[in-house]
């Protein structure tokens, strides 16, 4: 059973169709990308899953049960904008959103000193948030979207801001939560990022659904037979094939209808072209993503 | 349920442990205390500087009479006039006043001159023509041969006072109509006055707070998150609770502090003034006469107060309190939830909510004349003026209907006005960079779920 499931939700605001019947699912334990060009509904896609907002039609399934008022202590959000009661000492704070997660005092303090300990930062407690730098205060804020365990996580743009160690760090926490079972939507419009975390994906674009399943299948079908070809030598003849790119030592090869990969080594090999290199081109998510939403 | 206990707390916590407000509810009662302490020494002191007063008395009449005041001392010279006015300053004179030789004495209005060569004060002016015009009025008595007694005989002095008043007070009978006495009016208007401006300030210092706070979050960004966990109208809820009281715990510390620290100048104060001074003093304003403040007796006003109907004020009072809180903050809190980082713009939307207020402060000031006319019976009972109005009628025992009509109106309309700021907050929060207007308010109350 999937940890999240829509079905045909629309979000109307008076002007524009925010989300227009739109149909997913999120498996349990997966890392899932949201994904979609800025003002695409994502966000408010997000704010219907965490009770934000309501939708005005559609259905929503957390765990096979229908979304209802309980279900806000099962979900961990970070939202896109984020921030935090900058008078407000580290340790408050976190006990604060911890204990509106539902958790008892003596749970929240123990879970959040785990977290402190584990990101090394336990002498944070007193420290007033303003006091913190822009980049401490992400952690504290993983830390608030996680401390009450929740089933299903929900990022939005959790790297930005963020300096590469500190993405590393998040990074492994993602994947560690993913272990231990947790189900996580990653919304961003970064595709290396998606490409790097993401098992499946959907991409919406003007709050329609226009792609969705797993990346490397989705690779797959986009994949154009495109193969890069690095030699030591000269340029070997290559005027039987498509030459879609080249450089000093390399060429890119499209085949067409008929040929194969197979064959086109064997004519390298017997041509005598010192080979260093064979790979096949698969398309960046980030081109499926601009010709999809360029198509749409 | 636990959730916005959760939230009352923190926001209640988070305001009472800030030094501001711990600085602020002691400061408040010391500065009054100054401010008494301060202004009863300018008005010994500084306010009426003594003068010296030289007099050239042409007429005789003035300087034979005896001039006694605390404040200016009278010499008398009858060097010629010209010489004076070129050294009554080198004589450490303040002022000269020349009193010429009135032709007709039987007339009642005569001109004399000063000079001074800096500008008098009304006060001071009237202090000394009521001085000269004593002194002539003496000797006209003298003059025209009436007995002195005969002379006091004159003067009357009439008080209206509440016929059914003395009669139940007569019978010991402590019902409705017993707290109407001209003494018992003067303190049901003060009382009037301070509740009606208590619940003024209380509106805009704690309702501003509200709308403060609601606005910090929202730039903040913290309140997605919290949204996240608990409904939109529970935060506004609690917000709401939480800083009334903060607002409870300030008033509570004043309502000790004050009378405390007022008592204390009041002893500091009545070391420093003389109150044959402050009657001088008085009867130069004009306001107070004499006999009146030899009525203002102390055991007296407590009587009238400890005779006010404080079964009915009390409680009454309470309820407006927080039902006239809770209406404004409210509106305040969805105000704020409108406002982006841009104060200046969101200025206009504070228009509506600031107009009614600031009416009922104005009708509050016709409603201590007429307790009980057309105004004050309308400002009393249209919720939107009453938490203002109904306080400061009180006093004046308004028929129980109306306080009964009034309360349930308050109650309908908290109920109301929370339900419509939670339409436009659980909007506002989440909208940025947009510019807002009224229309588009009316359209988030339209909105669904």
């Amino acid at each position: 059973m999937p940890i999240l499931s829509l079905n045909k939700v629309v979000k109307q605001y008076s002007n524009h169709l925010a989300v227009n019947h739109v149909s997913f699912n999120v498996e349990k334990q997966k890392i899932f990308g949201l994904l979609g060009p800025n003002g695409a509904g994502k966000t408010s896609l997000i704010r219907i899953i965490t009770t934000i907002t309501g939708a005005d039609e559609g259905e929503i399934l957390i765990d096979g049960e229908k979304l209802n008022s309980r279900h806000p202590q099962q979900i961990g959000y970070m939202p896109e904008e984020r921030g935090l009661y900058k008078k407000m000492k580290v340790g408050e704070q976190l006990m604060y959103l911890a204990q509106l997660k539902g958790l008892s005092k003596d749970e929240a303090k123990s879970k959040i000193s785990h977290w402190l300990k584990k990101f090394e930062i336990t002498d944070w407690w007193d420290k007033r948030i303003e006091e913190l730098s822009k980049g401490m205060q992400q952690k504290i804020q993983f830390i608030a979207t996680v401390v009450h365990e929740p089933k299903l996580i929900i990022l939005d743009e959790p790297f930005s801001g963020l300096d590469p160690i500190n993405t590393n760090l998040i990074k492994s926490e993602i994947r560690q939560l993913k272990e231990n079972g947790t189900s996580i939507i990653f919304s961003t419009h970064r595709m290396e990022q998606v490409e790097e975390i993401c098992e499946d994906i959907v991409l919406i674009n003007q709050g329609k659904l226009i792609l969705e399943g797993n990346v490397s299948e989705i690779k797959q079908s986009f994949k154009e037979n495109k193969y890069k070809i690095t030699f030591a030598s000269d340029r070997p003849d290559f005027s039987n094939y498509k030459v879609v790119g080249e450089s000093n030592n390399s060429a890119t090869i499209q085949l067409q209808e008929g040929e194969k990969a197979n064959d086109l080594l064997k004519y390298l090999v017997q041509t005598g072209t010192p080979i260093i290199g064979f790979n096949e081109i698969l398309p960046s998510l980030n081109e499926i993503f601009i010709q999809k939403v360029e198509n749409n | 349920m636990n959730t916005l206990w959760l939230i009352i707390k923190r926001e209640y916590l988070v305001r009472v442990k800030k030094k501001s407000f711990i600085i602020t509810t002691l400061l408040t009662p010391i500065a009054i205390g100054l401010l008494i302490i301060l202004s009863a020494f300018l008005t010994a002191k500084g306010g009426q500087v003594s003068k010296n007063v030289l007099v050239k008395d042409d007429s005789q009449i003035f300087s034979s009479t005896k001039v006694d005041s605390k404040l200016f001392t009278y010499e008398f010279s009858k060097a010629p006039l010209d010489r004076l006015i070129e050294d009554y300053k080198a004589q450490s004179f303040d002022i000269l006043v020349y009193i010429p030789n009135f032709e007709d004495i039987s007339q009642t209005k005569h001109n004399v001159q000063y000079y001074s060569q800096e500008k008098l004060s009304i006060s001071t002016i009237e202090s000394i023509e009521n001085k000269i015009a004593s002194a002539f009025k003496e000797y006209k008595i003298g003059q025209s041969g009436i007995e002195r007694s005969v002379y006091d005989s004159f003067k009357m002095n009439i008080d209206l006072e509440n016929g059914a008043a003395n009669l139940a007070s007569g019978e010991e009978n402590k019902g409705f109509e017993d707290t109407s006495s001209k003494l018992s009016i003067k303190i049901g208007t003060a009382l009037g006055g301070v509740m009606g401006f208590i619940m003024y300030l209380v509106i805009f210092i704690y309702g501003g707070m509200v709308m403060r706070s609601v606005m910090e979050e929202k730039i903040n960004r913290i309140v997605e998150v919290i949204i996240s966990s608990v409904k939109p109208t529970q935060l506004m809820l609690g917000k709401i609770l939480g800083v009334g009281g903060v607002g409870l715990t300030q008033l509570g510390m004043w309502l000790i502090l004050i009378p405390l620290v007022t008592i204390g100048a009041g002893f500091i104060v009545g070391g420093a003034t003389d109150v044959a001074q402050l009657q001088e003093l008085s009867n130069q304003a004009g306001s107070i006469s004499a006999e009146d403040l030899n009525k203002f007796d102390f055991a007296n006003v407590m009587r009238e107060i400890s005779n006010m109907n404080w079964i009915l004020i009390i409680p009454v009072f309470i309820i407006f309190f927080f039902g006239g809180y809770f209406i404004y903050s409210s509106l305040f809190a969805a105000i704020g939830s409108a406002m982006g980082d841009d104060m200046g713009e969101g200025q206009q939307l504070m228009i509506p909510i600031m107009l009614p207020v600031i009416l009922a402060f104005i009708m509050m000031q016709g409603t201590l004349q007429n307790p009980n006319g057309g105004m004050a019976i309308f400002g009393s009972l249209f919720p939107l003026t009453s938490p203002i109005i109904m306080p400061s009628r009180l006093a004046f025992d308004p028929p129980l209907w109306q306080v009964g009509i009034s309360i349930v109106l308050l109650i309908l309309s908290c109920w109301f006005f929370a339900w419509l700021a939670g339409r436009i907050y659980r909007v506002g929060i989440l909208m940025y960079g947009k510019k807002v207007s009224f229309k588009e308010l009316a359209k988030w109350i339209a909105y669904k779920g």
